[in-house]
């Protein structure tokens, strides 16, 4: 790791101050990727702006129709959670099987959101359930957040600070794990609401997570596994790599669908 | 009698400070004044050198030296060496190619070795190291193990043609073809046994320690053999002269071979504590694990069995690619010959066996043992050809094997490849292991399996390998730079404890225990009275160390002897004691006694007088203590049946192992716990090699794309069941303890075992490891074909 | 620029200047001397650093010291009592020997009592999806998971051991 000066704001004005004032500082949520890069001397950043003592950053609560989460509650916090588990039970399995125990006793939803990485879990749940991002500035809806391979609406500096998940009529994830690396090969996000069914699909795509237009018509007519089981997506556009092909993937993407309409019940 | 000697499941001795947090490894320890060191390391597999600017990376902060592969040449540090000549089948000797501890003039493998930074802290050597120039001229790569001898290939090595170190071969090519002339039916097989990284978990590490006062060096690593390391550091590689150098290999998390070896870093620590005049210190990240440790097994092979019309064997044929790697590691080059071919016989009578092994250089990392090196992939080799052949000859796999084995009566048998082969009961082994898989169940199993759309599969792998290495008269006719005898020590204390020291090392196998009970069997002393001291080349006599199962068969024997020279010793003593003559006295549990009278002393007693001798006469020498060598009388063959069960989703390509037995004959047994402990370990490696492992390198650019457990796949708990472990027993009758060793069986054999398993699941053919995808893919093909 | 860091370490108030960069593993055996805790990759998958920081399993390789500045942690050598006796899970650990060279075990130890602290009845199948982050290269797990399941009956059995 190359060295980097660290500083622990109390507050989100104070952590955003700091960000704006160097624009070589990264925020560090818990950290599980990008002290893993800087280790690896691929990330230098001249500071690291620690959020973890911001408390208006944490907690999960009910408002409204929707589950709100602190962009710093950890994954074995939304996985251990019962409003989670009473209103959205999907969410709560995503988050119970991203990395292994002790990677969720750190790693934040906010922290993962914000990295958008195209094998990370919470993209599909945010895309599925037309999830709500909120930052330090504004708010941002889910089509609108995901821009690209670890690429996403947020501006130099901005900070997301919670997201709001819709509550859904039923919802299920299933996860074909990289069994390496535990990330997904291919996540599919399966949520039914009163407006209609979302398909999200995190770990194939080439371009990061994507929705699945054909599934959600026919899961809108009928939300069963077999409505989906005969839809394929083109391994045009997928990832390949050594661990699973574009081919693969695409036959993973109908397999994992079927069992997360299976899962949401 | 000891009730903790030889077949209690004694507690481990070692346990207490693994699980307090007390052990001490090589990074636990940290010498006054240390310096650290940080590798400049190859980005590219296969370039020349045109220029190193070191400058900079000696003006930052806090190096102290930056040295590269002109200094060690003009210090006289001179290369690492392989101890094993192979002769090529034209009489010609292997082709060696240099192996300098930093590069000169070419790097060949990603991660080889460039120069290295010493500095005041690890960050800084860290920091200094991304500061050293280097100034690389690309060359072609060749990574490719089938196609490295192929013409127009680049050289790895400039002076070696077609990149190839030996074409060797083994076995009467004569005999064989005629075999295969008069044969009913032919089975045939590619086999691609996949290249593995050991992954201890412990990491290598290194601390080289200068005394200028006394002009000697102490080495800390992580070595499973000091003696070897101090023996090769200074007859070879000229670090120093023996009486100069002390090795000390402490507590060691873990081998399977990979620290066997002498590497570069280790040496060039103690070169450079001389350098700087103060001790060095390395330790591996796990990314230089990936690149840098000798990896292991990767062969291309091609086999062919001939059969007569009832499936008696008549003959097998094999030729192998073996990839060494850009240079050669200690022992490579006799792996994949007299490691390997050796075993091509099995548990089976076969008349005749002709093998060639071609050992090629690529630009990949050096390959060299790997739990079971050679053994395992012979065993792959013999074992998923004989169910093949079973298959197609519509014979049960059992049945066939039954049909072939070598008796129990017709032992010593020899076979067409050197091994004389001097016991077993394979078949009491296969029976075993087949009752408790529950073979008659297994068509329900598989009916009940399809109901649920899943397929399921079962394959048995009946291993035997060459352990207990190795007779020293047979190694060097065969090559071998060194003797494989082991040497052990026995002292007592004047208040009747022992210290043991051993040349065997343990680096996870329990020697301090296993031992301990030996000597309380031998000598009546309890365990909690024995410690064994190994690992030091200071402290005990000298020593081969540990691999190849060969610790208690080879350290073992010689801790007996050396037990029987105490008894001896202690016989005239208490002779002496109890006023009788030497040939009276009896020994037996710890007592030495006047036979035919109630007059007895203990052995605590006789070591308390050995060291209080007041009244000694002069013929009688003073103290307890004894030393002895010994060389074993053959190999050992351990040997046994494993069968596994998978059940695979159709729809994923998933394979879930969801039974797995093994009943293995290992002769006698000092501690079941262990023994049960070693099996279950190396199944899952061979589990791992099956499913999960593979070490990729692309074939373009010689990058490692499994340089990280994000992408080479480890086996993990969620991975695999629990096992069935059983024992079936011969005892050894070429040595004292008729032992045979067991820290491989589960390596050598899961692979077949578990491919044969997926292979009759699916009912296509599939190269290692049955990924996902690769099952998948396989299926895929099959319904394709179903289909046209 | 060095930064004080301070926390309980085993029950004991520490406080070092160490450089932002340095580890929690690295505080741990580095400026401490507390070597129980093993580092065996640099991604995070081998969990030989597993610590507990405020009760919670993590790994101390993926975790700056700094941000356990105020925490409580608990390393391997602070599980078995003051008087030297083995935590139940130590015990079962050696008593159906759960490892063997003992590179993992400070962390595969300390990852299991984590789990046992969040599931007190785990089914074989829940120890081995919770031991996903902790690699062995010896045991092939076998033991470990019977250790695990041992231990959990026999800490039910007399809740006080647990602490």
């Amino acid at each position: 790791m190359h060295a980097f000066e660290y500083q622990r704001p109390a507050s989100l004005t104070e952590a955003v101050a700091a960000l704006g004032a160097n624009e070589e500082a990264k925020a560090l949520a818990g950290g599980m990727t990008l002290l893993a890069t800087m280790k690896q001397r691929l990330a230098s950043p001249s500071d690291l702006i620690d959020l973890s003592g911001i408390a208006e950053l944490k907690g999960i609560r009910r408002e409204g129709d929707a589950v709100v989460i602190g962009a710093m509650t950890t994954h074995a916090e939304v996985h251990a959670s019962s409003e989670v588990a009473d209103a959205i039970p999907g969410l709560a399995t995503l988050a119970g099987l991203i990395g292994d125990a002790q990677v969720r006793n750190c790693g934040t939803i906010g922290g993962s959101v914000a990295n958008n990485d195209p094998a990370a879990d919470y993209p599909a749940a945010v895309l599925a359930l037309g999830a709500t991002v909120h930052t330090d500035r504004r708010t941002i809806s889910a089509d609108d957040y995901f821009t690209g391979l670890f690429e996403t609406a947020l501006e130099e500096g901005e900070l997301i600070t919670k997201i709001a998940f819709p509550i859904p009529q039923s919802a299920g994830y299933a996860k074909f794990a990289n069994p390496a690396s535990r990330y997904a090969i291919v996540g599919v996000f399966v949520a039914r609401t009163s407006d209609g069914v979302r398909v999200a699909v995190t770990g194939a795509g080439a371009g990061g997570v994507f929705r699945v237009p054909e599934m959600e018509t026919a899961l809108s007519g009928s939300f069963t596994p077999d409505a989906v089981a005969g839809i394929a997506v083109s391994p045009g556009g997928l990832n390949a790599d050594i661990h699973a092909s574009a081919e693969y993937r695409a036959h993973l993407v109908s397999v994992m669908a079927k069992r997360a309409v299976a899962a949401a019940g | 009698m000891s009730t903790d000697g030889i077949g209690a499941r004694v507690r481990r001795k070692e346990d207490y400070r693994f699980l307090t947090g007390n052990g001490h490894y090589v990074d636990d320890i940290n010498r006054p004044g240390q310096a650290y060191a940080a590798f400049v390391r190859s980005p590219l597999a296969h370039a020349r050198i045109r220029s190193i600017d070191t400058g900079a990376a000696s003006a930052a902060p806090g190096v102290l030296a930056v040295l590269t592969g002109d200094d060690a040449k003009a210090d006289g540090i001179g290369g690492l060496i392989c101890g094993w000549m192979i002769t090529s089948k034209d009489g010609s000797p292997m082709k060696a190619g240099g192996h300098p501890v930093l590069a000169q003039d070419k790097v060949r493998y990603v991660g080889d070795h460039v120069a290295v930074v010493v500095a005041e802290t690890l960050d800084q050597a860290r920091d200094a190291a991304e500061l050293v120039d280097v100034d690389y001229e690309e060359l072609g790569v060749v990574a490719s193990t089938a196609t490295a001898r192929a013409a127009g290939q680049p050289a790895v090595h400039d002076e070696i043609s077609d990149n190839t170190c030996y074409e060797w071969e083994l076995g009467d090519k004569a005999a064989t073809d005629v075999a295969f002339s008069g044969a009913a039916h032919v089975t045939r097989l590619d086999i691609v046994n996949n290249r593995l990284i050991p992954n201890a978990m412990e990491p290598r590490a290194a601390i080289g320690d200068y005394d200028r006062g006394s002009d000697s060096f102490t080495l800390y690593t992580t070595s499973q053999n000091p003696h070897v390391h101090r023996l090769v550091l200074s007859a070879f590689v000229g670090i120093a002269p023996e009486h100069k150098l002390r090795v000390v290999a402490p507590d060691v998390g873990g081998g399977f071979g990979s620290k066997i070896f002498i590497y570069a870093e280790e040496t060039v620590c103690l070169w450079a504590s001389k350098r700087v005049r103060r001790p060095v210190k390395w330790t591996a990240e796990r990314a230089e694990s990936f690149l840098s440790d000798a990896h292991g097994r990767d062969h291309v092979t091609k086999a062919e069995l001939a059969m007569d019309a009832n499936g008696k064997f008549l003959g097998l044929r094999v030729h192998t690619i073996a990839n060494l790697g850009a240079y050669l590691s200690t022992f490579a080059s006799c792996v994949p010959t007299y490691l390997y071919a050796p075993l091509l016989s099995g548990q089976y009578k076969i008349p005749a066996i002709y093998a060639e092994v071609d050992g090629v250089y690529t630009n990949t990392a050096p390959v060299d043992a790997y739990r079971g090196a050679g053994r395992p992939e012979a065993t792959y080799v013999v074992e998923r050809i004989v169910e093949t052949a079973a298959r197609e000859m519509g014979i049960d796999p059992a049945e066939l094997r039954r049909r072939n084995f070598i008796g129990p009566d017709e032992y010593p048998y020899q076979t067409p490849v050197i091994m004389t082969y001097d016991c077993g009961d394979y078949n009491a082994s296969l029976t075993k292991a087949m009752e408790l898989a529950d073979y008659g169940g297994l068509a329900a199993r598989k009916a009940e399996a399809r109901a649920r759309a899943k397929l399921r599969g079962v394959g048995f792998s009946c291993y035997i390998e060459a352990c207990g290495i190795a007779p020293s008269a047979a190694v060097g006719s065969l090559g071998a730079g060194v003797g494989l005898w082991e040497s052990g020590s026995i002292r007592f204390n004047p208040t009747g404890n022992v210290i043991v020291n051993t040349g065997s090392h343990s680096h996870g196998q329990g020697h301090e225990t296993t031992f301990a009970q030996l000597i309380s069997s031998h000598l009546g002393v309890p365990t909690d009275q024995v410690e064994v001291v190994h690992g030091d080349t200071d402290k005990t006599p000298f020593g081969m160390g540990t691999y190849g199962s060969r610790s208690l068969a080879v350290g073992g024997s010689a801790l007996v002897k050396a037990a029987e020279k105490i008894v001896a010793k202690g016989r005239k003593i208490a002779a002496h004691l109890m006023e009788a003559s030497e040939a009276d006295i009896e020994f037996k549990d710890g007592k030495f006694t006047v036979a035919g009278t109630d007059k007895e002393k203990s052995i605590q007693e006789v070591a308390f007088a050995a060291y209080v001798p007041h009244n000694f006469p002069p013929d009688l020498e003073p103290g307890l203590e004894e030393n002895a060598f010994y060389d074993p009388l053959n190999f050992t063959f351990p040997a046994g049946t494993q069968i596994c069960e998978v059940e695979v989703d159709p729809d994923t390509g998933v394979v879930e192992i969801v039974n797995f037995v093994a009943v293995d004959d290992f002769g006698v047994v000092i501690n079941p716990m262990i023994v049960e402990g070693q099996v279950h370990g190396g199944i899952v490696q061979g589990v791992g090699q099956a499913l999960c492992e593979a070490a990729v390198y692309d074939e373009g650019t010689g990058q490692l794309l499994t340089g990280s457990y994000m992408d080479y796949r480890m086996p993990r708990a969620d991975d695999v069941p629990s096992f069935k472990v059983d024992m079936t027993v011969t005892p050894n009758p070429s040595n004292p303890l008729g032992v045979k060793g067991c820290g491989e069986a589960g390596a050598i054999a899961a692979p077949a075992a578990v491919m044969n398993a997926v292979i009759d699941a699916i009912g296509a053919d599939l190269q290692m490891p049955a990924t996902a995808e690769r099952v998948w893919q396989a299926l895929q093909a099959g319904t394709k074909m179903a289909a046209e | 620029m060095p930064i004080t860091v301070k926390m309980t370490v085993n029950g004991k108030a520490v406080s070092r200047d160490v450089e932002p960069r340095t580890l929690l593993v690295h505080y741990l055996r580095e400026h401490l001397g507390l070597t129980g805790t093993h580092v065996g990759c640099d991604t995070s998958q081998c969990g030989a650093c597993v610590v507990h920081v405020d009760g919670k399993s993590v790994k101390s390789c993926s975790m700056l010291a700094a941000q356990a500045e105020g925490a409580a942690v608990t390393t391997i050598e602070g599980l078995a009592a003051a008087d030297g006796t083995l935590h139940p899970m130590q015990e079962a650990f050696r008593e159906h020997h759960g490892l063997q060279c003992g590179f993992c075990t400070p962390g595969m130890v300390m990852s299991a009592v984590d789990l046992l602290q969040v599931n007190a009845s785990p089914s074989e199948r829940e120890v081995r999806e919770w031991l996903e982050g902790n690699l062995c290269r010896c045991t092939g797990y076998h033991n470990i998971v019977k250790a695990v399941l041992d231990a959990a009956d026999k800490m039910r059995a007399t809740p006080q051991a647990a602490e």
